[in-house]
């Protein structure tokens, strides 16, 4: 355990670093950025009234449009002169989100990863091969800090040129790749098509994390790759992967809480909830220096769960594994839908590749239509229609069983979907609404 | 007699027929018979050409997943009626057809039908008894 202190600390413990820190960052917000001081001034709320963590509801939300809004440094809580690192996250529309670390942040940062490579057994014996991106992204060069404060020989490989990574892998001997799923997964079809097996590579485990994957992704990964794959956990506006990290318990990932006070809310009332209810994850950094935020909505879907944990015994609260988030959910027909669950019933049925799919919304006249494209795995391609239509009724049958509404369902070659060696685009949403 | 046949599943998408006929006539190959199954969302084309081995080396490596398989063929005599003795003698046994094709080459007086049988043993055996083929 990298930090047992903090890891294993008694939950009274706790509240009370939450309780100081929250204070002192109210303060600091107030004082020092405009935005929050509005924000506060207009319902009222002075940096006293909070005097412990059980006052946090009081705060007001952050969301990703208020960092548009103040870009690019308009949320930053320190002078520029103490800021040592930006990243930056683009969205699909609009600006760039910027975030900016002093030198404390990077250390607490650093910190985190490094707890996390060391919840998922790694030490300073191994070696980490990092194929996230450096560069404006988070993933790179936060999980490089922790492994250099583990100790661990670690590998900058970043994205692209699945070949060298092969290579790399192999030479170098990694007992611990860190990369997105569907990258992971990428590698393991390379590594089939080149003849390579697992066997003449030395990894161990795997850290994933970025996009969010389904349990049947995690264990075809596990099974293809021969390791233990864990769940990483991060986003740019709180600080990077680190924020929780999977110590292969079922429930889900442990919260640095130290550091980012986990909430769930009801998506619609903005009331917290209870343990164990699902909402949108909400969190406030506690620690942060650069650009602290109140209660920022992730948007992604989890749940608590404050009881000891127990496979690995650390009392840091675990939020449930992230399989969706609210602005990925579609609504189709009036039905949520989450990408994960479709990818939970095609890597079910063998005849496909559960992996290489794509999901196409549209609208005909007022209604909405779904098709789903899926490759039919090689082994099936047959000379009989009757034997392909029979996949595609199973898929179809399958899929309106687990989503309740109807897909139109399209097999379509091997290899004509591939994996991206970074975040794979799935959804195309035609609606004009 | 046995004949091999290549199918290559083809999603409906504009010019995939044509990259797989490229692909076919880049490689010198000769199409003796072509049949395509389509449904509202897939192609399946079966064919029958002058090398199976080479089509199927130059498909693969244009990106096409291609399976080999047999089919009966059964040369009749290109006149009317000719399908129709086939058709009586395999309704008479019992035997389910899958598919069927045929190619007939201008210069000659025979066809030739290939069937794609559930049961391609026992269509072959009976076949044979009938003296078809």
């Amino acid at each position: 355990m990298f930090n047992e202190k903090i890891e294993k600390m008694s939950r009274s413990e706790m509240e009370n670093l939450q309780s100081d820190r929250l204070v002192d960052v109210v303060k600091r917000v107030y004082d020092n950025v405009k935005y929050y001081r509005n924000k506060m001034d207009a319902i009222k709320l002075k940096p006293s009234d909070i005097k412990s963590i059980k006052d946090i509801s009081k705060l007001p939300y952050t969301t990703k449009q208020d960092l548009r809004d103040n870009y690019p440094f308009g949320t930053f809580a320190v002078p520029k002169k103490d800021i040592i690192r930006v990243h930056a996250s683009s969205g699909t529309t609009g600006k760039l989100t910027v975030v900016g670390y002093t030198k404390r942040d990077i250390d607490d940062w650093a910190e985190c990863t490094a707890r996390a490579l060391s919840m998922a057994g790694c030490t300073n014996e191994d070696v980490v091969h990092i194929s996230y991106g450096y560069g404006l992204f988070t993933g790179g060069l936060g999980i490089h800090y922790g492994a250099e404060k583990l100790g661990a020989m670690t590998v900058p490989v970043s994205t692209g040129n699945t070949m060298r990574q092969i290579t790399l892998l192999k030479d170098f001997e990694a007992s611990t790749i860190c990369c997105t799923p569907s990258y992971a997964m990428f590698i393991a079809e390379e590594l089939q098509k080149l003849n390579i097996p697992v066997s003449e590579l030395n990894l161990k485990r795997g850290i994933f994390g970025a996009e969010p994957w389904s349990i049947e992704m995690k264990n075809k990964i596990e099974k293809l790759l021969n390791i233990e794959a864990f769940d990483i956990y991060g986003l740019s506006e709180i600080s990077g992967p680190g924020v929780s990290m999977s110590c292969g318990d079922e429930f889900g990932l442990h919260v640095m809480e130290d550091f980012f006070y986990p909430e769930i809310i009801d998506v619609d009332t903005l009331e917290p909830l209870e343990d164990l209810q699902s909402g949108e994850l909400v969190f406030t950094t506690l620690n942060k220096q650069g650009i602290p935020l109140l209660r920022y909505r992730t948007r992604d879907i989890s749940a608590l769960d404050h009881s000891e944990c127990k496979h690995c015994k650390r009392t840091l609260v675990r939020m449930k594994r992230v399989c969706g988030r609210s602005d990925d959910m579609l609504i189709i027909r009036g039905v949520n839908v989450f990408p994960s669950q479709i990818e939970t019933v095609l890597m079910n049925i063998p005849e496909v590749i559960g992996s290489h799919y794509k999901i196409f919304v549209d609208r005909a006249g007022f209604l909405d239509t779904m098709e789903i494209q899926v490759e039919i795995s090689e082994n099936n391609v047959t000379d009989e229609v009757k034997s392909i239509e029979n996949i595609r009724h199973r898929v179809e049958h399958d899929m309106q069983s687990m989503l309740g509404i109807a897909a139109k369902i399209t097999l379509v070659s091997p290899n004509s979907l591939p994996l991206s060696e970074g975040k794979t685009a799935r959804i195309v949403d035609r609606r004009k609404i | 007699m046995l004949v091999n046949q290549i199918a290559v599943f083809l999603e409906n998408r504009a010019g995939r027929l044509l990259s797989l006929s490229k692909a076919l006539s880049d490689a010198k190959i000769d199409l003796v018979s072509l049949n395509i199954a389509d449904t509202s969302d897939f192609g399946i084309v079966r064919m029958i050409t002058s090398d199976n081995e080479k089509a199927m080396q130059a498909l693969k490596e244009a990106g096409f997943v291609v399976k080999e398989n047999e089919l009966i063929g059964i040369e009749v005599d290109d006149v009317p009626g000719g399908l129709t003795k086939v058709l009586e003698g395999l309704a008479s046994s019992d035997i389910d057809i899958e598919y069927l094709y045929s190619y007939a080459k201008s210069n000659s007086a025979k066809a030739t039908i290939l069937v794609k049988a559930a049961d391609l043993e026992k269509a072959n055996k009976t076949l044979k008894e009938l003296k078809f083929i």
